[in-house]
């Protein structure tokens, strides 16, 4: 069992309240996953830049300094906004596998959670509410985001095994089930060139979808696929810098509710964690159907890899 | 009327109060504020009392149900009305997956659409659906009548045993063993009757009905190569 809630926002007035209302779903989903929680976030995008989120287990000594050696390295001016066991390092676009050498390098106790020219992910072992206050989610802002707390099944209870999962930039997945076929398609990946860190299942479903998007699928097709490619249950949530997509299995026992009002779409494991939701009581509620692809985009005129299925 | 706040009086309150009913109780009528989606609200009750939740619920709303009426004014997450005995529970929105599970008798009505495995080892159980229901509904169901007033999804009927399955709209698949039969006088009274007590104008006409092949009875020699 996991909890999954996702907030997309049509109406962007509400943006400064993003990390409010998610950090409110996400508590409510405690019970379905008290092990670790974390959240992706689509924020502020500064032009010509990539922001890479790293997290360490000694922040104190692994975030002095960080910047300005990983800028030597990279031959340019590096940006750095620490917060808890995260920080998130601003670099030149284009020089994200460079800098990801780099920090093997310099810092190798330093994970990347995620890279993307708006992402942010912050994840950590604990109960939700815990995870929210580390970090603060409550006063991030955002387009959209999406939340997750986990119940393992798969592999241990570590930061790293934590979601939301990135395999490319500006992607993320968080899920709910399990894949059985996720060692084999692992090895197929890894092969293939995609670079998978963890022995989590979801991050080969996350992976599964940024292999196929390498390869000229759009984010919809990808999802598609997915039905027939990976084996196992799961409810998926995913998103992209300017869209939120939401997949069941065709068994479909993983629980999902969806809302939409005019001003967002929302995703939640269960209704409870809608219910605090502006205008609720007059959205749309539904149940996602089995085997099909759910997309919305910010972008009225989608480029191939966010076109809606 | 007695009305419980359930966000400020919580559900184990809520529950024994409920329970505590019986026969000749003057509280014959309740109404649940606030149930904001919570899981569990109004099980276990055996008592011929109504009650009314002004709002969505969680996971097993009503649940285990004797002799009570239990309207839900909203939606209800999975396993509505599991395991009913006797009574009514008339959901007013949505069900999700497998409303009116293994249900021994009593009536569940939902008036929009009901999702996956919908009357699941339903047992005696009634279940009339307004709208449409999702795939693998009455797997294995064993007794009772399930009437969809709109189309059902894959694999309808698996596996079933003697229930009875009144489709008016499409089935998108049956599942094994289950197949099309004759509406004959009999079941024709069966669903003007249900059709009545759940407030639906449809007419019984209008539906097909289907039931088991009763193919999987028994071990079957030329199917040993199957297991």
């Amino acid at each position: 069992m996991c909890g999954i809630v996702g907030l997309f926002l049509k109406d962007q007035s509400l943006a400064p309240q993003l990390g409010n209302m998610l950090t409110d779903m996400l508590i409510t989903m405690t019970d379905r996953g008290p092990d670790s929680a974390g959240i992706a976030i689509y924020g502020a995008e500064s032009a010509g830049k990539t922001k890479i989120t790293v997290q360490s287990p000694n922040p104190d000594a692994d975030f002095v300094g960080l910047a300005d050696e990983l800028g030597e390295k990279l031959g340019a001016t590096v940006g750095q906004t620490n917060n808890d066991t995260h920080t998130v390092l601003e670099i030149p676009a284009g020089q994200f596998e460079a800098a990801r050498a780099a920090l093997a390098d310099i810092r190798p106790s330093v994970r990347i959670m995620s890279r993307g020219e708006s992402l942010e992910i912050y994840k950590e072992v604990g109960l939700p509410k815990d995870v929210a206050d580390r970090f603060n989610l409550n006063g991030m802002s955002g387009t959209h985001g999406i939340g997750h707390t986990r119940m393992a099944t798969e592999s241990a209870v570590t930061t790293m095994g934590a979601h939301p999962f990135n395999t490319g930039p500006d992607q993320c997945l968080v899920h709910n089930g399990s894949l059985s076929n996720h060692n084999s398609l692992r090895r197929k990946l890894r092969r293939e060139g995609v670079v998978i860190q963890t022995e989590n299942d979801t991050e080969v479903g996350a992976a599964y979808l940024t292999w196929k998007m390498m390869n000229g699928a759009t984010l919809g097709e990808a999802l598609e696929t997915s039905i027939d490619d990976l084996d196992g249950f799961f409810t998926f949530v995913v998103g992209t810098k300017d869209g939120f997509g939401v997949v069941r299995d065709p068994i479909a026992c993983k629980p999902a509710v969806m809302a939409e009002t005019d001003q967002y779409v929302a995703f939640g494991s269960e209704y409870r964690a809608l219910v605090n939701l502006p205008g609720i009581e007059d959205a749309r509620v539904w149940e996602p159907e089995p085997s099909t692809v759910y997309f919305w985009s910010h972008n009225d005129s989608p480029t191939t890899h966010e076109k809606a299925a | 009327m007695q009305t419980y706040d359930l966000e400020a009086d919580g559900l184990r309150g809520l529950n024994s109060s409920l329970q505590a009913q019986n026969a000749e109780t003057n509280q014959t009528r309740w109404e649940i504020v606030n149930p904001k989606g919570s899981h569990a609200i109004a099980v276990g009750l055996d008592a011929p009392i109504e009650v009314t939740v002004k709002g969505s619920t969680g996971y097993y709303c009503a649940g285990m149900n004797q002799q009570a009426t239990i309207k839900v004014e909203g939606s209800v997450g999975p396993g509505v009305a599991e395991n009913m005995m006797s009574g009514q529970v008339i959901v007013d929105g949505d069900a999700s997956q497998y409303a009116g599970a293994t249900g021994h008798g009593g009536l569940l009505v939902i008036k929009g659409n009901a999702s996956s495995r919908c009357g699941i080892s339903m047992k005696g159980i009634d279940i009339v659906v307004h709208g449409n229901i999702g795939h693998m509904s009455a797997f294995m169901a064993q007794d009772g009548n399930l009437v969809v007033c709109g189309d059902a999804g894959d694999a309808l009927g698996d596996s079933l045993y003697e229930a009875r399955l009144f489709v008016r709209g499409s089935v998108k698949s049956l599942g094994a063993d289950c197949i099309e039969k004759d509406m004959r006088p009999e079941h024709l009274d069966i669903l003007r009757d249900l059709l009545a007590r759940a407030g639906s104008d449809a007419k019984p006409e209008e539906f097909k009905r289907y039931g088991s092949a009763r193919q999987l009875y028994n071990f079957d020699v030329d199917n040993a190569a199957a297991y």
